[in-house]
């Protein structure tokens, strides 16, 4: 009878593509919300991810996410390298600072002092230059998508105008090794092009040493807002090295009184602010919800408008001795169908999406989590849509084949 | 007027003239208090192997009620009831549905063939709820739908059909899994009246055997001929049961 309820599901060809639409419709804004979501989320903390190698972030006990920096004191870095058990530990700025770009407005930059000495927590990946070029007097590194947009230079005529472009904008030069910008009035010299991970603000960064970064700083009594630490001695087994850390992070804590977090704790921590205080999550839950409401409902109404217009059919089937459990599995096998090929096109248009949206500026992390839970939601939707119509036909008296 | 038969079936090989089908004082109603309906008074019926028997009567008499009941499509109230020695009401409602798929074969008014179905698929069902894999179903249901002159029509969807043609296949349906009872609501009405007799002709040639009873409710008395016996029903009781003859007096 399988062969049967499947017939009955694709002859009818209208509304079994009804049905599919709606099912992939579901699938594609539930897949495709929570990924954007995951993405956001995701460029939350993505400084964090770049900068990678540190064991243990330490920092103030108020630090609420990663750009919430509460400066500290350098002498709070000796205190860290004091603790047994620290490989080493190396200070980190990171503040906004603004640059003056050439037509005289302003733009506020993220900017990051790493280690004079080690330049350890350099940017990810360089395309212009190298790390070691920060060693220059006055080098930063710029990335690559700020160099490209908000510091990217006008081009000026002979009298110094801005020349515009054919849709009547300012035409720019993206910034590039060798020219200059002024952060806080002070002179800096792009030695290096990097690229990183787009930030939640998405403001340019820029890298340079932090004694140089505390120099274009404002001038203030704290400056450092992290000490980056690794752990001396750590296990080769990835369980135990977890577990090393941990008791080197509770020990930096007891010993400074600073927080001491793992990168992935770190990076939830600020997830979870983002979470927390801004209306992100309920944006795009209130877009999954959505997507699932209205995939019911397109996939639930049609559904069942197809077991009513076959009600005299699925009748004739129990009088001539189709039980109800036998019916029952008709009807699972045609939702299951239509949740599989639903789910295929919805997930895969999703897919299709995140391959289009790969270069751009949308962001967009398509994980295997997220695939789960739309393949969760199209369960219910299904179990939603098909429950109707199990109920109608198990209550069917079969005696309406004779009316 | 003629009495049926009161032999009663004696082996798994019945003979013409034994019990198919006995029943008396079946009560059956609808609703509940002051919605009450009888739809059946005590209905005293016997249909024997090898019998055409036609219900007929008025709309609301009790006939499709009767043949429901006695398909096991509806639960009888009171009386006693055995079709082919088999009591329904001490069956469980599964064992009831699947002893109705094995055991009756059944011709609706509508028709009611599967529209995504081609015919010869259509045919194949009753054999498919039998467990029966839909290569060697299809094979007999097209055996099936040859013999009642459709060995043409085996890939055409009902809606390639014509009326006549849809009946024949719905016939070829009820046939295919050779059940012992056949039961037929107005098997007719949507026909014309060369097409119906063709239908009925078909019915009494192909279906009718010896090991096999017929129960037909029509309106249409220009196929009354076909019986064997006609029973007339009124207001939920059988009022007069006969050969055809006697009844169109």
């Amino acid at each position: 009878m399988n062969f049967v309820a499947i017939k009955m599901l694709v002859g009818d060809r209208a509304k079994y593509l009804g049905i599919i639409l709606g099912i992939a419709f579901a699938a594609m804004l539930i897949t495709q919300q929570a990924s954007i979501f995951v993405g956001l989320m995701t460029r939350t903390f993505g400084f964090i991810t770049d900068t990678g190698y540190p064991d243990l972030w330490v920092m103030d006990r108020k630090v609420q996410f990663i750009d919430d920096t509460k400066p500290m004191q350098d002498t709070r870095l000796y205190r860290v390298r004091g603790v047994e058990g620290v490989q080493w530990a190396v200070p980190l700025y990171k503040g906004i600072i603004r640059a003056r770009l050439p037509d005289g407005t302003f733009q506020n930059c993220n900017v990051i002092g790493i280690d004079d000495a080690s330049l350890t927590g350099g940017p990810p990946n360089m395309v212009t230059g190298t790390l070691s070029d920060l060693r220059q007097a006055d080098g930063v590194i710029v990335d690559q998508v700020g160099a490209r947009g908000r510091l990217a230079r006008p081009v000026l005529d002979a009298e110094g105008k801005p020349v515009l472009d054919e849709k009547g904008k300012p035409k720019t030069n993206p910034l590039k090794v060798g020219d200059v910008l002024e952060l806080n009035d002070k002179r800096a010299i792009v030695v290096g092009i990097c690229r990183v991970q787009r930030t939640f603000q998405s403001q340019p960064v820029i890298y340079t040493t932090y004694s140089r970064a505390t120099s274009f700083a404002p001038r203030e009594r704290r400056l450092m807002s992290f000490v980056c630490v690794e752990a001396k001695d750590k296990p080769a087994d990835p369980a135990l090295a977890a577990e090393h850390i941990k008791a080197l992070a509770a020990r930096i804590e007891r010993e400074t009184g600073l927080l001491a977090l793992t990168p992935s704790e770190f990076s939830w921590k600020t997830v979870v602010y983002f979470m927390k205080f801004t209306g992100i999550p309920i944006n795009f839950g209130i877009a999954v919800v959505l997507g699932f409401l209205v995939g019911t409902a397109i996939a639930g109404q049609t559904f069942y408008q197809f077991t009513s217009d076959n009600i005299r059919q699925f009748g004739a089937l129990k009088a001539m001795g189709v039980t109800n459990r036998r019916m029952l599995g008709m009807i699972l096998l045609q939702s299951v169908i239509v949740g599989l090929v639903g789910y295929g096109l919805g997930v895969g248009a999703a897919s299709g999406f995140a391959i289009l949206a790969k270069n751009s500026e949308l962001a967009f992390r398509l994980l295997p989590e997220t695939l789960g839970i739309t393949a969760a939601a199209i369960t219910i939707i299904c179990v939603l849509a098909s429950l109707l119509s199990i109920i109608k036909v198990v209550r069917l008296e079969p005696a309406i084949v004779f009316k | 007027m003629t009495t049926a038969m009161s032999k009663p079936a004696s082996s798994t090989h019945p003979q013409r003239g034994e019990l198919a089908v006995h029943a008396k004082g079946v009560t059956k109603h609808y609703g509940k208090g002051d919605n009450k309906v009888l739809a059946l008074r005590g209905v005293d019926l016997e249909i024997a192997y090898g019998e055409l028997m036609m219900l007929v009567g008025p709309s609301g008499c009790g006939k499709t009620t009767l043949i429901s009941v006695i398909a096991g499509i509806l639960d009888r109230d009171e009386g006693e009831l055995s079709v082919f020695g088999n009591d329904y009401a001490k069956q469980g409602q599964r064992i009831k549905t699947l002893w109705r798929g094995a055991n009756i074969g059944f011709v609706f008014q509508q028709f009611n063939l599967l529209p995504t179905l081609t015919a010869a698929e259509n045919a194949a069902v009753p054999l498919m709820i039998l467990g029966e894999s839909r290569a060697s179903a299809v094979k007999k249901a097209k055996d099936m739908m040859s013999r009642v002159g459709l060995e043409s029509k085996f890939n055409s969807l009902p809606s390639q059909l014509s009326g006549g043609q849809q009946q024949r296949v719905a016939i070829a349906r009820a046939l295919v899994h050779q059940p012992k009872l056949i039961v037929c609501d107005e098997p007719t009405s949507a026909l014309d009246a060369t097409t119906g007799h063709a239908v009925l002709r078909l019915l009494k040639g192909v279906a009718l055997q010896e090991d096999r009873a017929l129960v037909i409710v029509t309106h249409d008395s220009r196929i009354f001929g076909f019986a064997d016996r006609v029973a007339t029903m009124d207001d939920g009781k059988i009022v007069t049961i006969g050969k055809p003859s006697e009844v169109m007096q």
